[in-house]
């Protein structure tokens, strides 16, 4: 008893400290833990309130599918992010790529009339286009003048912000006497079966078929597949291809790859305009999928920064980033719901990703406890 | 050590969940919920207002109430379908913003009940909703009356959130107001493009203040705190928005607008449990409702002739006699 109770702490140790995955699971873990504490101290049962999530995120179809859609853009910012993290460079400015992906697949959405198997394609090339050349900014401003990332995407953040509420104002793009743009044409539609759902039929069918309105109350599209398609893209090139090699060891050492002949100045631009396409790619998404117009903003909506959580989450890992957009979808998603159901207030689930993040910042303490019981107990 | 840590957790769990079992639902068989805009439930201006009537009305009719917050415009649809799996009898949504997304659902779901404040669906109003609007151009005009009145260098300043025609409602109210009262005296006006940003009011302010601007009205929620704070700094008058804010500075808010948003909420809650729901119908909340009007404590600051000749001017609003400008093309007939 004595010893496989010695054995399976070992193996806990070795798990939660030299796999990530296992180390992340035990942040996780604690978050959670923490989040209860608060929960508990605020008067409230936290076994009712995590059962309240558990049971909102996946009792009903249509919960499922908002899990996802509510996870999708957090997925590619944090891929956005993650994909700049192993190159060296902090995208703080996923959100303003996000922000420019965004109207500009919107513009294109509403303005070009096109047939409906090309018009998604030209709309969401075109926002990764626009929104990589908008992070590809940063990265020059980095190569060319030395201004680290950091200051100019933050800057670039605002920018962005304002451009797309001066591009709402302008005539012909803002939908009169309304605070939003007009809506996309329906070629540029990517949520399934938008147009039939909202016809006088479409409602009559679902009225009578309680799963199928259940289901497809949500907006689902196909965005989520696109994301993972991404997620397995970046992968890739990070690690199968040249290019990847290269921007891996301007990651490492910008000094050593340069002194093995690689271009460091281009490979940053390179980055940034890869990371600033897949925050504009999320942007774009959520217009075609979800959205299909652009509002005014007086502040910065988050998929952004919450991006950069998902990424040190995910360990930069681009395939940990679709369990942690997942995660982090969830818990905002069916986090807020301990509000109605039970008067809790829902900032608790900030707190639980917060000290998620926290916990994974601080992997040095997490050792250390470990490491102190494991000495005292012989095990080495 | 790692085990004792997680027992020390598991036990503080079980302690604390033992005290928390007191937690017992109210059954009093309605039930409503709001869903709050971005602004969040603290912006000290509608969302705030909306809850404080629902908890109002749930004193007074035994409901139970509760709301969620949104961070993102993503969020409204979602909560909607949360409220509603919740068996809500009815359910907010607090701000235009959720226009289309309460007419959305509410074609979807004929048997539940929607309302909306800020938004008016007019002739397309489905069966199950009510929009609630408030006039904002009639208490705006009666304090732009009062800041004509007091001003003394013959300039006011107007501050707004977003430029959008809810908010021109009340810049162009105000303008009436303060035309009618002093013709010669001109109105700076000018648009922050956030409802949040403390900061850049008091930016505004500030500048309005040092152009000659003496008086300073605020429609732009939490810019407005900003606004208030630099007449407290400079010494000069704002006017508050949406609730009495005169507690903020109480030397340096002169009056408020004040939009009943409690009150509209409390009075259809009152409708509901009644059964006398008015679905299908936009319900108006001008001076002749009771849903807007000045702050109660307006006397402390504006002397008294002026409130008197405000009460003229509120009964003539209220008789039709003065219909208040809202729009650019009304405010230019007005003037003309």
């Amino acid at each position: 008893m004595k010893l496989t109770l010695k054995e399976l702490r070992k193996k806990l140790y070795i798990f939660a400290t030299e796999k990530t995955i296992g180390f992340t699971l035990i942040s996780i873990f604690l978050g959670l833990v923490v989040g209860a504490i608060f929960l508990a101290a605020a008067g409230f049962n936290p076994f009712q309130a995590y059962g309240i999530i558990l049971r909102g995120i996946f009792s009903k179809p249509s919960y499922i599918s908002y899990t996802i859609v509510r996870a999708t853009p957090l997925i590619l910012t944090g891929l956005s992010i993650a994909f700049a993290f192993k190159t060296g460079l902090f995208n703080i400015g996923a959100e303003g790529q996000y922000i420019i992906g965004a109207v500009v697949a919107t513009a294109a959405g509403y303005f070009l009339h096109l047939p409906l198997l090309i018009h998604i394609p030209v709309v969401i090339i075109s926002a990764v286009l626009a929104a990589g050349i908008w992070g590809g900014l940063a990265g020059y401003f980095k190569a060319k003048f030395g201004v680290h990332e950091v200051i100019s995407t933050i800057m670039l953040n605002w920018i962005a912000l304002y451009f797309q509420n001066f591009l709402i104002y302008t005539k012909g793009f803002q939908k009169p006497g309304g605070e939003t743009s007009h809506s996309i044409q329906p070629t540029a539609n990517m949520m399934i079966l938008k147009t039939w759902k909202q016809s006088e039929a479409g409602r009559e069918w679902l009225l009578q078929h309680p799963f199928w309105k259940d289901l497809l109350r949500t907006p689902m599209n196909w965005g989520f597949l696109i994301a993972v398609l991404m997620a397995v893209l970046v992968w890739f090139i990070l690690n199968k291809t040249a290019l990847g090699y290269r921007l891996r060891a301007v990651g490492f050492n910008k000094f050593a790859a340069e002194y093995g002949g690689i271009n460091v100045n281009k490979n940053m631009i390179i980055s940034m305009f890869i990371a600033g396409g897949l925050a504009g790619l999320a942007g774009a998404l959520q217009v075609v999928g979800v959205s299909h117009k652009v509002t005014l903003i007086a502040a910065m909506e988050g998929y952004g920064f919450d991006g950069i959580a998902v990424a040190l989450i995910a360990n930069s890992s681009a395939l940990g980033c679709i369990l942690a957009g997942l995660l982090f979808g969830a818990l905002k998603y069916g986090g807020a719901k301990i509000q109605p159901f039970m008067q809790a207030p829902s900032e608790v689930i900030n707190i639980v990703i917060g000290s998620i993040v926290f916990f994974i910042a601080i992997p040095k303490l997490i050792k250390v406890i470990l490491t102190r019981k494991n000495k005292k107990g012989g095990i080495k | 050590m790692f085990k004792r840590i997680i027992t020390f957790f598991v036990l503080v769990l079980f302690v604390m969940s033992i005290f928390s079992c007191g937690q017992v639902k109210k059954e009093s068989g309605i039930k409503i919920a709001m869903v709050t805009d971005v602004g969040g439930i603290n912006d000290q201006s509608f969302n705030q207002s909306a809850w404080e009537g629902l908890k109002r009305a749930e004193k007074e009719f035994a409901l139970s109430v509760s709301y969620l917050e949104s961070t993102q415009d993503a969020d409204y649809a979602p909560h909607m379908e949360t409220l509603l799996d919740a068996g809500n009898n009815l359910i907010w949504g607090i701000g235009f913003k959720m226009g289309d997304t309460i007419k959305e659902k509410a074609l979807g779901n004929p048997d539940q009940k929607y309302a909306i404040i800020d938004y008016a669906y007019g002739e397309e109003t489905p069966a199950n909703v009510v929009g609630v609007v408030f006039k904002e151009q009639e208490p705006s005009f009666l304090v732009g009356y009062i800041a004509g009145k007091m001003t003394t260098t013959n300039k006011v300043g107007f501050v707004g959130g977003m430029k959008f025609p809810l908010i021109e409602k009340f810049e162009y109210g105000f303008k009436a107001g303060v035309k009618l009262a002093n013709p010669d005296a001109e109105v700076l006006a000018q648009y922050a493009d956030s409802f949040t940003d403390a900061a850049k009011g008091k930016a505004i302010a500030n500048q309005m203040y040092e152009n000659g601007a003496d008086i300073v009205y605020h429609a732009a929620g939490g810019v407005g705190d900003g606004v208030i704070e630099a007449a407290k700094e400079q010494d000069k008058f704002a006017i508050g928005v949406d609730r009495d804010q005169n507690s903020l500075a109480p030397e340096h808010v002169i009056t408020s607008a004040m939009k009943r948003v409690d009150n509209a909420i409390f009075n259809v809650a009152a409708l509901l449990v009644k059964g006398e729901f008015p679905g299908g119908t936009t319900v108006v909340y001008g001076l002749k409702e009771g849903g807007v009007g000045i702050a109660p404590t307006s006397y402390k600051l504006v002397p008294a002739d002026i409130l008197e000749e405000v009460e003229e001017l509120k009964a003539k609003v209220i008789s039709g006699e003065i219909v208040v400008p809202s729009t650019p093309d009304t405010f230019a007939e007005w003037t003309m």
